[in-house]
């Protein structure tokens, strides 16, 4: 029932086959950047593929799909679009393109051999009238065609904003099914994107919060399986799990890796208080990091594996603080009203996003590692469980609507907090923890 | 078959839940003969090893008319007054029936991260069962289990609903019976 995904993405720097780029006309590369909040996205002509006419359909919608997706990007009509090229390489009418305001031009083709397809793109700046980096062509068998189209719109959008890209990544969630004094949960892991689901569990126990390690290699979670909460570790590419706390005496939740995948720190419960702890992921010991009479949960590593942050109520009511991986007294670095939880440390090492609870209404915020700049990005009547795009750009998170039918559902916001949009799933989902990008 | 008299079961806690004060020591409730109104004979269902004759020794009794739930204030875990009067029963009956050992499950309402709800159902949990405890039940008979959010018993979205899921559920097993 449940497959591994195992993808080979050939990937070729084909310039040197290719015309040489003509010499730069403008200052510097068409460039959008993300976090000045963009209020007018850039208009890209993304006309259709060249080449086997349906799977080149399919990869160019999917393409289309990731950029506007992100907000920054909006697509020129396709009955705008009179210019395409009689075929992949032709030079570019750059005139006609500027005519419908193209800023940029993404040309392609798709051939389909067998079991195996091959695309080839280049990226033009229509102004500067030229060739934005080198073109590329992926191979990759015909089942992985959508990682073959999130590759080609990673490298379009790392070149057109400067960042890191995300597309080709794979999220891992909790499906919600029951009513919700039943609630049956199971874990899954699709592309960001929502397509390509896999269930990694099924509805037997309680599962919660499962987290990536972040060669994505593997999960970590919570489980009721043994009647108690305690902490399992699960191989993706196998599905086999094993417990990695067994003492029914003594709860263990809320568990993540550490950046080199060797510690997994997590929250453990004794006679009731419950502490922050690190556990040698392949040896089991175990031993305490932060111990105080207050509830410590929560935790989350630095992407250096140096720092944690955690949630705590030990000013009286939950705030975020600091510890070094030796221990030590954690600092604090939350201050503003209402209760903070859930902080996650964003893989770019800059940012903290978290929930935050102010009077009745809950927000995803982040906050710079010192505690300063705190940035609301979300509201509504219960935001939770915040992840991380691997480049550190978008967070992901759980929208809890109220009542008795609420449903949790994911969303996704970027870090200026444009672009709040649901995930196009068709059933209730939580806890979301985003992997890497892939190789 | 002989079944318990649910009136007087629910007059006496109607009394206790009137208590404002610690309640008391409840009062044994008043004797009843299993047999008293079975014509022909009845069949004994109940539990000589733990003392006990008839329905009292079932976690059927121990839910309905002991009471298995204490409620607890909004981010508290501190046993109210009615709290302590329920968990005083629930001791007396454990202490009664030593073959039962408990589970006392923890949980809190919905808004709140799912972490911290889980860490604060396991100190309702606790609560209860240090209360328990020191009312004599013997400590290898009562473990506690945190829910945190995720097994409301009601389930609307406000206040009224919220009360009656920041609590603890204690459940009676017979001991070997598994947990």
């Amino acid at each position: 029932m449940l497959r591994t995904l195992t993808v080979t993405l050939s990937m070729a720097i084909a310039a040197a086959a290719w015309p040489a780029l003509p010499a730069l006309a403008q200052d510097g590369p068409l460039k959008i950047e993300i976090t000045d909040g963009v209020t007018e996205p850039m208009a890209l002509a993304i006309p259709a593929f060249h080449g086997d006419a349906e799977v080149a359909s399919r990869i160019r919608d999917v393409v289309a799909a990731d950029l506007t997706g992100t907000g920054l990007f909006r697509e020129i009509p396709k009955d705008a679009q009179v210019a395409r090229p009689g075929s992949f390489g032709e030079a570019i009418a750059y005139e006609d393109w500027r005519a419908v305001s193209a800023q940029a031009l993404v040309s392609a083709e798709v051939t389909q051999s067998g079991d195996a397809i091959s695309v080839k793109f280049r990226l033009y700046d229509v102004y500067a009238g030229q060739a934005q980096g080198d073109g590329m062509q992926f191979d990759a068998r015909a089942s992985d065609w959508r990682r073959a189209a999130h590759k080609i719109a990673d490298q379009i959008y790392a070149r057109l904003t400067g960042e890191q890209p995300y597309f080709d990544s794979r999220v891992a969630f909790v499906q919600e099914t029951g009513p919700k004094d039943a609630r049956i949960k199971r874990i899954g892991v699709m592309d960001y994107d929502g397509q390509n689901i896999l269930w990694m569990t099924d509805s037997s126990s309680l599962v919660l919060a499962p987290q990536f390690s972040r060669d994505g290699r593997r999960l970590v979670y919570t489980s009721f399986d043994s009647g108690f909460p305690q902490i399992r570790v699960m191989e993706v590419a196998t599905v086999a799990s094993r417990a990695m706390t067994q003492d029914a005496g003594s709860m263990a939740f809320s568990p993540r890796f550490s950046p080199d995948g060797r510690w997994i720190v997590y929250s453990r419960e004794q006679g009731g208080n419950t502490d922050i702890w690190l556990m040698d992921a392949a040896s089991g010991a175990q031993r305490p990091l932060v111990q105080s009479p207050a509830i410590d949960t929560s935790p989350s590593f630095s992407p250096d594996g140096q720092r944690i942050v955690f949630e705590s109520d030990r000013s009286g009511n939950p705030q975020l603080y600091i510890v070094g991986v030796n221990g030590g007294e954690p600092t604090r670095i939350s201050f503003g009203d209402g209760r903070y939880g859930s902080p996650t440390w964003s893989p770019r090492g800059d940012l903290i996003a978290f929930a935050k609870q102010v009077g009745e209404r809950f927000h995803i915020a982040t906050m710079r590692t010192d505690g300063s700049g705190e940035k609301t990005l979300t509201e509504s009547f219960l935001d939770e469980s915040p992840t991380w795009a691997p480049n550190g750009r978008v967070v992901m998170f759980t929208r809890v609507t109220p009542g008795g039918n609420g449903q949790p559902r994911l969303h996704s916001v970027d870090i200026t907090g444009r672009n709040m949009r649901p995930l196009s799933l068709d059933f209730a989902a939580s806890d979301p923890s985003w992997g890497p990008l892939m190789p | 078959m002989i079944v318990w008299k649910k009136p007087a079961a629910a007059a006496l806690l109607l009394t206790l839940a009137a208590c404002a004060q610690p309640a008391p020591p409840a009062t044994q409730p008043a004797v009843v003969d299993p047999y008293a109104n079975a014509a022909g004979g009845a069949l004994y269902q109940g539990d000589l090893a733990g003392g006990t004759l008839g329905a009292e020794a079932t976690a059927q009794y121990f839910n309905d008319t002991v009471g298995n739930t204490v409620l607890f204030a909004a981010n508290q875990t501190a046993l109210t007054a009615e709290a302590r009067g329920i968990l005083a029963r629930q001791a007396q009956w454990l202490n009664t029936h030593t073959s039962f050992n408990a589970v006392v499950q923890g949980h809190a309402e919905e808004t709140g991260t799912r972490e911290y709800n889980l860490a604060l159902g396991a100190r309702r949990a606790s609560a209860v069962q240090e209360y328990l405890i020191a009312q004599g039940v013997a400590s290898e008979r009562v473990r506690t289990l945190s829910f945190g959010k995720e097994r409301p018993r009601e389930v609307c979205s406000d206040e009224a609903c919220y009360a009656k899921n920041r609590r603890a559920v204690t459940v009676v097993s017979p001991a070997g019976a598994g947990s």
